[in-house]
């Protein structure tokens, strides 16, 4: 009886150790396409009617590849910002990237630093914000599986951005379509879904109110880029107290 | 010029902390530090993104997205669907700006 439990527990264990494919990143990834898609695009048509050019942007969504960034790139060379001052803006704005990096280390502790470069240089919001509601389900993230995503969310988003920069050339307003609102749409998505996934839901909804405030308290205060590193690094350290306390 | 430099700036933040983290024990409190980020992260952009225009406050009944934002929460939290939710919250904004 007891030898039969074991076995039990053994094949339980295979099942959980299973690695998800690259096939199943893709697959996770097609919720998220359309709204890449469209913010995308609409970052495309930006960035071509500030003036840069489709080799330009092209260029961009591959080495840059960052939503909210290359918007502010686009906006901050139509108003003739210096080169200098564009870097150092951006990087404040992806500094937050730190702290998804962060939280996605204890799942990689065992790759190669190579691997890692890997999936760090791919990761976005957007992907980041698909894995950790994978950790919720499986515990873990499979190598391949995180590629699969990566990958996916990346030609994508190149696709789009050289279709906004396409069609720029005839849209001159795509606020009027409701493109950019695909942004925030996605957050909300993704932050419902995260919380879903946890079964902490009362620190969860401090923590979320916490940074909504401390966002908007901040960004009023000192600059929008600092804003949401604050307001993370603070309303995670509200969480890991409020957690201890109760 | 600018490209290069604002991709530098964006890919070490991404990379580091991967590779430098896993060289280092986190602690307790570390770990579940970093538990929390993720809610974090997302609920502060949504917060950017809904109330913060050009670094000021949005004024309040003018501002759309925040009226926008219910159907968008209501939607993912009865669908659990992200491409419902993004569908929706396009839909809203953009019958919203043409009736508002």
């Amino acid at each position: 009886m007891v030898q039969e439990l074991e076995q039990f527990d053994v094949t339980k264990d295979r099942i959980q150790v299973r690695e998800e494919s690259f096939l199943q990143g893709v697959k996770d990834c097609v919720p998220t396409l359309l709204g890449y898609l469209s913010i995308g695009f609409a970052a495309g048509v930006v960035e071509k009617t500030s003036g840069l050019s489709l080799m330009e942007i092209t260029l961009m969504s591959v080495l840059l590849y960052a939503g909210s960034a290359q918007f502010i790139v686009a906006g901050m060379i139509a108003a003739h910002g210096s080169a200098a001052s564009i870097v150092f803006t951006i990087f404040f704005v992806n500094l937050r990237h730190l702290l998804l990096s962060a939280a996605l280390s204890p799942y990689f502790r065992h790759l190669t630093p190579l691997k890692n470069v890997l999936v760090g240089s791919l990761l976005t919001d957007e992907t980041f914000g698909v894995a950790i509601n994978q950790t919720a389900k499986t515990k873990r993230i499979s190598e391949r599986w995180m590629h699969g995503l990566n990958v996916t969310a990346y030609l994508n988003w190149i696709a789009a951005n050289i279709a906004g920069a396409f069609f720029g050339q005839w849209i001159t307003d795509p606020e009027k379509f409701g493109l950019d609102f695909a942004l925030p749409a996605m957050f909300i998505g993704l932050l419902v879904l995260l919380m879903a996934s946890r079964r902490k839901l009362a620190v969860d909804l401090v923590v979320a109110l916490s940074a909504v405030v401390l966002v908007v308290g901040v960004s009023l205060v000192f600059s929008g880029s600092a804003g949401v590193i604050v307001a993370t690094l603070l309303a995670a350290t509200i969480g890991m107290v409020v957690e201890k306390w109760k | 010029m600018i490209i290069l430099g604002t991709s530098l700036v964006t890919f070490l933040p991404r990379v580091l902390p991967l590779l430098i983290l896993n060289r280092l024990q986190l602690p307790d409190w570390g770990i579940r530090w970093l538990n929390y980020v993720p809610i974090a992260v997302m609920a502060a952009l949504v917060g950017q993104e809904l109330f913060l225009e050009d670094g000021s406050l949005a004024p309040f009944p003018a501002n759309l997205e925040v009226i926008a934002a219910i159907p968008t929460f209501l939607m993912a939290i009865l669908s659990r669907s992200l491409l419902g939710t993004v569908l929706v919250g396009i839909v809203s904004i953009m019958v919203l700006r043409m009736f508002v």
